[in-house]
Protein backbone atom coordinates (compact mmCIF):
# COMPACT_ATOMS: atom_id res chain seq x y z
CA UNK A 1 0.00 0.00 0.00
CA UNK A 2 1.22 3.47 -0.82
CA UNK A 3 2.44 5.87 1.79
CA UNK A 4 0.63 9.15 1.36
CA UNK A 5 1.93 12.59 2.27
CA UNK A 6 1.26 13.42 5.91
CA UNK A 7 -0.05 16.51 7.66
CA UNK A 8 2.50 19.31 7.85
CA UNK A 9 3.95 18.61 4.39
CA UNK A 10 3.81 21.33 1.76
CA UNK A 11 1.24 20.18 -0.81
CA UNK A 12 2.95 19.52 -4.16
CA UNK A 13 1.76 22.01 -6.75
CA UNK A 14 0.04 20.87 -9.93
CA UNK A 15 -1.71 22.09 -13.02
CA UNK A 16 -4.22 19.67 -14.50
CA UNK A 17 -6.91 19.68 -17.16
CA UNK A 18 -10.49 20.12 -15.98
CA UNK A 19 -12.00 20.14 -19.46
CA UNK A 20 -10.53 19.89 -22.96
CA UNK A 21 -9.53 23.55 -22.89
CA UNK A 22 -9.46 24.49 -19.20
CA UNK A 23 -6.71 23.94 -16.67
CA UNK A 24 -6.69 24.34 -12.93
CA UNK A 25 -3.69 24.70 -10.67
CA UNK A 26 -3.56 24.32 -6.93
CA UNK A 27 -2.13 27.83 -6.60
CA UNK A 28 -5.35 29.22 -8.20
CA UNK A 29 -7.09 28.30 -4.97
CA UNK A 30 -4.55 29.69 -2.54
CA UNK A 31 -6.06 31.43 0.48
CA UNK A 32 -8.79 28.90 1.16
CA UNK A 33 -8.90 25.24 2.17
CA UNK A 34 -8.88 22.70 -0.64
CA UNK A 35 -10.11 19.12 -0.44
CA UNK A 36 -8.28 16.80 -2.82
CA UNK A 37 -10.14 13.53 -3.31
CA UNK A 38 -8.13 11.01 -5.32
CA UNK A 39 -10.25 8.09 -6.54
CA UNK A 40 -9.52 5.10 -8.79
CA UNK A 41 -11.94 5.72 -11.65
CA UNK A 42 -15.08 7.32 -12.97
CA UNK A 43 -18.23 5.22 -13.32
CA UNK A 44 -18.23 3.12 -10.19
CA UNK A 45 -21.75 1.89 -9.29
CA UNK A 46 -23.94 4.88 -8.66
CA UNK A 47 -25.30 4.35 -5.16
CA UNK A 48 -21.89 3.62 -3.66
CA UNK A 49 -19.99 6.26 -5.59
CA UNK A 50 -17.69 8.48 -3.57
CA UNK A 51 -18.06 11.50 -5.87
CA UNK A 52 -21.88 11.23 -5.79
CA UNK A 53 -21.72 11.25 -2.00
CA UNK A 54 -19.36 14.23 -1.81
CA UNK A 55 -21.56 16.08 -4.28
CA UNK A 56 -24.39 15.76 -1.75
CA UNK A 57 -22.17 17.09 1.03
CA UNK A 58 -20.82 19.94 -1.12
CA UNK A 59 -22.93 22.67 0.56
CA UNK A 60 -21.43 21.68 3.93
CA UNK A 61 -17.89 21.74 2.51
CA UNK A 62 -18.51 25.17 0.99
CA UNK A 63 -20.05 26.45 4.22
CA UNK A 64 -16.64 25.75 5.76
CA UNK A 65 -15.03 27.78 2.98
CA UNK A 66 -13.50 24.80 1.20
CA UNK A 67 -13.22 23.88 -2.47
CA UNK A 68 -13.52 20.24 -3.50
CA UNK A 69 -11.47 18.74 -6.33
CA UNK A 70 -11.85 15.14 -7.51
CA UNK A 71 -8.78 13.61 -9.20
CA UNK A 72 -8.42 10.39 -11.17
CA UNK A 73 -6.41 9.20 -14.16
CA UNK A 74 -9.49 9.26 -16.42
CA UNK A 75 -9.43 11.54 -19.44
CA UNK A 76 -11.35 14.80 -19.66
CA UNK A 77 -14.11 13.38 -21.85
CA UNK A 78 -14.80 10.59 -19.39
CA UNK A 79 -14.85 13.15 -16.57
CA UNK A 80 -17.22 15.35 -18.54
CA UNK A 81 -19.69 12.54 -19.25
CA UNK A 82 -19.45 11.22 -15.69
CA UNK A 83 -19.99 14.66 -14.13
CA UNK A 84 -23.00 15.27 -16.38
CA UNK A 85 -24.53 11.86 -15.66
CA UNK A 86 -24.13 12.24 -11.87
CA UNK A 87 -24.95 15.99 -11.74
CA UNK A 88 -21.63 16.82 -10.11
CA UNK A 89 -21.13 20.48 -9.17
CA UNK A 90 -17.37 20.49 -8.58
CA UNK A 91 -14.34 20.02 -10.86
CA UNK A 92 -12.90 16.63 -11.74
CA UNK A 93 -9.21 16.86 -12.60
CA UNK A 94 -7.57 14.59 -15.11
CA UNK A 95 -4.22 13.17 -13.98
CA UNK A 96 -3.91 11.63 -17.42
CA UNK A 97 -0.60 12.71 -18.89
CA UNK A 98 1.94 11.90 -17.68
CA UNK A 99 -0.36 9.32 -16.19
CA UNK A 100 -0.77 9.55 -12.42
CA UNK A 101 2.08 12.03 -11.97
CA UNK A 102 0.19 14.19 -9.48
CA UNK A 103 -1.18 11.19 -7.58
CA UNK A 104 2.37 9.82 -7.39
CA UNK A 105 3.64 13.13 -5.96
CA UNK A 106 1.10 12.74 -3.13
CA UNK A 107 1.96 9.06 -2.62
CA UNK A 108 -1.54 8.21 -3.76
CA UNK A 109 -0.89 6.08 -6.85
CA UNK A 110 -1.45 2.34 -7.09
CA UNK A 111 1.49 1.36 -9.24
CA UNK A 112 0.31 -2.21 -9.81
CA UNK A 113 -3.12 -1.18 -11.04
CA UNK A 114 -2.25 2.13 -12.64
CA UNK A 115 -4.98 4.07 -10.82
CA UNK A 116 -5.22 6.54 -7.95
CA UNK A 117 -5.75 5.31 -4.42
CA UNK A 118 -8.81 6.45 -2.53
CA UNK A 119 -6.87 9.12 -0.69
CA UNK A 120 -8.08 12.37 0.84
CA UNK A 121 -6.16 15.55 1.59
CA UNK A 122 -7.28 18.76 3.23
CA UNK A 123 -4.87 21.55 2.31
CA UNK A 124 -4.89 24.82 4.21
CA UNK A 125 -4.94 28.29 2.67
CA UNK A 126 -1.13 28.45 2.73
CA UNK A 127 -0.77 25.28 0.69
CA UNK A 128 0.23 22.98 3.56
CA UNK A 129 -1.41 19.59 4.07
CA UNK A 130 -3.53 19.84 7.22
CA UNK A 131 -4.99 16.31 7.16
CA UNK A 132 -4.66 13.24 4.99
CA UNK A 133 -6.31 9.84 4.87
CA UNK A 134 -5.73 6.69 2.85
CA UNK A 135 -8.75 4.42 2.63
CA UNK A 136 -8.30 0.65 2.83
CA UNK A 137 -8.80 -1.02 -0.56
CA UNK A 138 -12.44 -1.86 -1.17
CA UNK A 139 -13.79 0.62 1.38
CA UNK A 140 -15.14 3.95 0.19
CA UNK A 141 -14.37 6.74 2.63
CA UNK A 142 -17.30 8.80 3.84
CA UNK A 143 -17.21 12.57 4.26
CA UNK A 144 -16.99 12.56 8.07
CA UNK A 145 -13.19 12.80 8.26
CA UNK A 146 -13.10 15.69 5.79
CA UNK A 147 -15.72 17.66 7.72
CA UNK A 148 -13.95 17.10 11.03
CA UNK A 149 -10.63 18.22 9.49
CA UNK A 150 -12.20 21.36 7.98
CA UNK A 151 -13.75 22.24 11.33
CA UNK A 152 -10.44 21.72 13.15
CA UNK A 153 -8.71 23.87 10.53
CA UNK A 154 -11.32 26.59 10.91
CA UNK A 155 -10.96 26.54 14.73
CA UNK A 156 -7.19 26.68 14.45
CA UNK A 157 -7.36 29.65 12.09
CA UNK A 158 -9.64 31.46 14.53
CA UNK A 159 -7.25 30.79 17.43
CA UNK A 160 -4.27 31.92 15.33
CA UNK A 161 -6.19 35.06 14.44
CA UNK A 162 -6.87 35.72 18.13
CA UNK A 163 -3.25 35.09 19.10
CA UNK A 164 -2.08 37.44 16.36
CA UNK A 165 -4.56 40.06 17.52
CA UNK A 166 -3.37 39.86 21.15
CA UNK A 167 0.33 39.99 20.21
CA UNK A 168 -0.38 43.14 18.22
CA UNK A 169 -2.14 44.56 21.27
CA UNK A 170 0.90 43.73 23.44
CA UNK B 1 -13.51 2.57 11.85
CA UNK B 2 -16.56 4.73 11.25
CA UNK B 3 -18.99 4.89 14.16
CA UNK B 4 -22.63 5.83 14.52
CA UNK B 5 -22.73 9.37 15.93
CA UNK B 6 -26.50 9.58 16.31
CA UNK B 7 -27.72 6.99 18.84
CA UNK B 8 -30.89 5.01 18.18
CA UNK B 9 -33.85 6.38 20.14
CA UNK B 10 -37.54 5.44 20.35
CA UNK B 11 -38.13 8.22 17.78
CA UNK B 12 -36.41 6.08 15.16
CA UNK B 13 -38.31 3.75 12.86
CA UNK B 14 -37.70 0.40 14.52
CA UNK B 15 -38.73 -3.02 13.24
CA UNK B 16 -38.52 -6.05 15.50
CA UNK B 17 -38.32 -6.39 19.30
CA UNK B 18 -37.41 -3.20 21.14
CA UNK B 19 -35.19 -5.12 23.59
CA UNK B 20 -33.26 -7.09 20.95
CA UNK B 21 -29.56 -7.38 21.82
CA UNK B 22 -28.38 -6.35 18.35
CA UNK B 23 -29.52 -3.41 16.20
CA UNK B 24 -28.98 -3.17 12.46
CA UNK B 25 -29.20 0.44 11.30
CA UNK B 26 -29.60 1.21 7.63
CA UNK B 27 -29.10 4.56 5.94
CA UNK B 28 -31.04 4.17 2.72
CA UNK B 29 -32.74 5.77 -0.24
CA UNK B 30 -36.06 4.63 -1.73
CA UNK B 31 -34.79 4.87 -5.28
CA UNK B 32 -31.60 2.88 -4.66
CA UNK B 33 -31.93 -0.65 -6.06
CA UNK B 34 -29.38 -2.06 -3.59
CA UNK B 35 -31.48 -0.71 -0.71
CA UNK B 36 -34.52 -2.43 -2.19
CA UNK B 37 -32.71 -5.75 -2.34
CA UNK B 38 -31.25 -5.10 1.11
CA UNK B 39 -34.65 -4.60 2.71
CA UNK B 40 -35.74 -8.12 1.83
CA UNK B 41 -32.49 -9.46 3.22
CA UNK B 42 -33.01 -7.58 6.51
CA UNK B 43 -36.37 -9.28 6.98
CA UNK B 44 -34.74 -12.66 6.31
CA UNK B 45 -32.05 -11.84 8.85
CA UNK B 46 -34.71 -11.01 11.41
CA UNK B 47 -36.27 -14.45 10.79
CA UNK B 48 -32.83 -16.01 11.13
CA UNK B 49 -32.28 -14.31 14.52
CA UNK B 50 -35.78 -14.41 16.05
CA UNK B 51 -36.12 -11.95 18.92
CA UNK B 52 -32.45 -11.01 18.75
CA UNK B 53 -32.27 -8.47 15.94
CA UNK B 54 -34.09 -5.19 15.48
CA UNK B 55 -33.67 -3.01 12.43
CA UNK B 56 -33.73 0.75 12.10
CA UNK B 57 -34.21 2.73 8.91
CA UNK B 58 -32.89 6.27 8.44
CA UNK B 59 -33.20 8.42 5.35
CA UNK B 60 -30.24 9.09 3.12
CA UNK B 61 -31.65 10.29 -0.21
CA UNK B 62 -29.11 10.99 -2.96
CA UNK B 63 -30.95 14.15 -4.00
CA UNK B 64 -28.88 14.85 -7.12
CA UNK B 65 -29.23 11.46 -8.78
CA UNK B 66 -32.41 9.92 -7.36
CA UNK B 67 -35.07 12.48 -8.14
CA UNK B 68 -37.95 10.53 -6.56
CA UNK B 69 -36.16 9.54 -3.39
CA UNK B 70 -37.02 12.52 -1.22
CA UNK B 71 -40.73 12.54 -2.08
CA UNK B 72 -40.84 8.81 -1.33
CA UNK B 73 -39.16 9.50 2.01
CA UNK B 74 -41.79 12.12 2.78
CA UNK B 75 -44.56 9.67 1.94
CA UNK B 76 -42.97 7.19 4.35
CA UNK B 77 -42.85 9.85 7.08
CA UNK B 78 -46.47 10.74 6.36
CA UNK B 79 -47.37 7.06 6.80
CA UNK B 80 -45.33 7.03 10.02
CA UNK B 81 -47.46 9.86 11.40
CA UNK B 82 -50.37 7.42 11.03
CA UNK B 83 -48.43 4.53 12.55
CA UNK B 84 -47.93 2.81 9.18
CA UNK B 85 -44.27 3.50 8.40
CA UNK B 86 -43.08 -0.05 7.80
CA UNK B 87 -46.02 -0.96 5.57
CA UNK B 88 -45.31 2.05 3.38
CA UNK B 89 -41.56 1.40 3.53
CA UNK B 90 -41.87 -2.19 2.36
CA UNK B 91 -44.41 -1.33 -0.32
CA UNK B 92 -42.15 1.41 -1.69
CA UNK B 93 -39.32 -1.08 -2.10
CA UNK B 94 -41.56 -3.82 -3.48
CA UNK B 95 -42.85 -1.44 -6.17
CA UNK B 96 -39.58 0.40 -6.70
CA UNK B 97 -39.63 0.08 -10.49
CA UNK B 98 -42.79 2.24 -10.52
CA UNK B 99 -41.47 4.86 -8.05
CA UNK B 100 -43.01 8.28 -8.67
CA UNK B 101 -45.87 10.45 -7.45
CA UNK B 102 -48.69 8.21 -8.76
CA UNK B 103 -47.25 5.27 -6.80
CA UNK B 104 -47.08 7.32 -3.58
CA UNK B 105 -50.78 8.15 -3.83
CA UNK B 106 -51.66 4.59 -4.78
CA UNK B 107 -49.84 3.15 -1.76
CA UNK B 108 -51.38 5.74 0.56
CA UNK B 109 -54.81 4.76 -0.73
CA UNK B 110 -54.05 1.05 -0.22
CA UNK B 111 -53.23 1.84 3.41
CA UNK B 112 -56.41 3.90 3.77
CA UNK B 113 -54.46 7.11 4.43
CA UNK B 114 -55.94 10.52 3.56
CA UNK B 115 -54.95 11.63 0.05
CA UNK B 116 -55.42 15.34 0.79
CA UNK B 117 -52.98 15.17 3.67
CA UNK B 118 -50.34 13.42 1.55
CA UNK B 119 -50.78 16.10 -1.10
CA UNK B 120 -50.29 18.80 1.53
CA UNK B 121 -47.21 17.06 2.98
CA UNK B 122 -45.61 16.82 -0.46
CA UNK B 123 -46.50 20.43 -1.33
CA UNK B 124 -45.20 21.93 1.89
CA UNK B 125 -42.23 19.62 2.35
CA UNK B 126 -43.25 19.15 5.96
CA UNK B 127 -40.84 16.25 6.54
CA UNK B 128 -38.01 17.53 4.34
CA UNK B 129 -36.02 18.97 7.29
CA UNK B 130 -36.32 15.69 9.22
CA UNK B 131 -35.04 13.75 6.21
CA UNK B 132 -32.17 16.17 5.65
CA UNK B 133 -31.21 16.05 9.34
CA UNK B 134 -31.12 12.26 9.28
CA UNK B 135 -28.91 12.33 6.20
CA UNK B 136 -26.59 14.90 7.81
CA UNK B 137 -26.25 12.67 10.86
CA UNK B 138 -25.43 9.83 8.49
CA UNK B 139 -22.66 11.85 6.84
CA UNK B 140 -21.18 12.55 10.27
CA UNK B 141 -21.25 8.85 11.06
CA UNK B 142 -19.34 7.94 7.91
CA UNK B 143 -22.12 6.89 5.54
CA UNK B 144 -20.28 6.13 2.30
CA UNK B 145 -23.06 5.32 -0.14
CA UNK B 146 -26.47 3.71 -0.09
CA UNK B 147 -27.19 1.53 1.64
CA UNK B 148 -24.75 1.96 4.53
CA UNK B 149 -25.29 -0.33 7.50
CA UNK B 150 -24.21 -0.07 11.10
CA UNK B 151 -24.33 -3.07 13.43
CA UNK B 152 -24.93 -1.38 16.77
CA UNK B 153 -22.52 1.56 16.62
CA UNK B 154 -20.02 0.23 14.08
CA UNK B 155 -20.20 0.70 10.34
CA UNK B 156 -20.41 -2.64 8.60
CA UNK B 157 -17.79 -2.71 5.84
CA UNK B 158 -18.06 -6.43 5.12
CA UNK B 159 -19.75 -7.95 2.11
CA UNK B 160 -23.43 -6.99 1.84
CA UNK B 161 -24.53 -10.62 1.65
CA UNK B 162 -26.77 -12.67 3.91
CA UNK B 163 -23.79 -14.74 5.10
CA UNK B 164 -21.69 -11.62 5.64
CA UNK B 165 -24.35 -10.14 7.94
CA UNK B 166 -24.99 -13.43 9.74
CA UNK B 167 -21.29 -13.72 10.63
CA UNK B 168 -21.11 -10.13 11.87
CA UNK B 169 -24.32 -10.39 13.90
CA UNK B 170 -23.25 -13.70 15.43
CA UNK B 171 -19.99 -12.05 16.45
CA UNK B 172 -21.98 -9.34 18.24
CA UNK B 173 -24.25 -11.86 19.96
CA UNK B 174 -21.30 -13.91 21.17
CA UNK B 175 -18.40 -11.50 21.68
CA UNK B 176 -15.89 -14.20 22.69
CA UNK B 177 -15.31 -15.60 19.22
CA UNK B 178 -15.14 -12.05 17.94
CA UNK B 179 -12.21 -11.36 20.26
CA UNK B 180 -10.53 -14.51 18.96
CA UNK B 181 -11.28 -13.48 15.45
CA UNK B 182 -9.33 -10.28 15.99
CA UNK B 183 -6.29 -12.31 16.99
CA UNK B 184 -6.71 -14.89 14.29
CA UNK B 185 -7.55 -12.36 11.61
CA UNK B 186 -10.72 -14.16 10.62
CA UNK B 187 -13.58 -16.04 12.19
CA UNK B 188 -13.46 -19.75 11.48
Amino acid sequence: MAKILAAGTVAPGFKLRVTADQWLSLSDLKGRPVILAFYPSDWSPLCADQMVLYNEVLPDFRALGAELLGISVDGVWSHQAFAKDRHLHFPLLSDFHPKGAVARSYGAYREDEGVCERALFVIDGNGVIFWSYLSPIGVTPGADGILEALEALSNQSKQDGQAEGSSHAA
Amino acid sequence: MARLKVPVTPHDHIRGPADAPVTLIEYGDYECPYCGAGDEMIRELQKHFPGRLRSVFRHFPLYEVHLNAEAAGQAAEFAAAHGRFWEMHESLYQNQERLGLPLLFELAKDLGLPEAELRRVLDTGEYAPKIRDEARGGVRSGVNGTPTFFIDERRFDGPLTFDGFVAAIEARLDPKPSLWSRWLGRRT
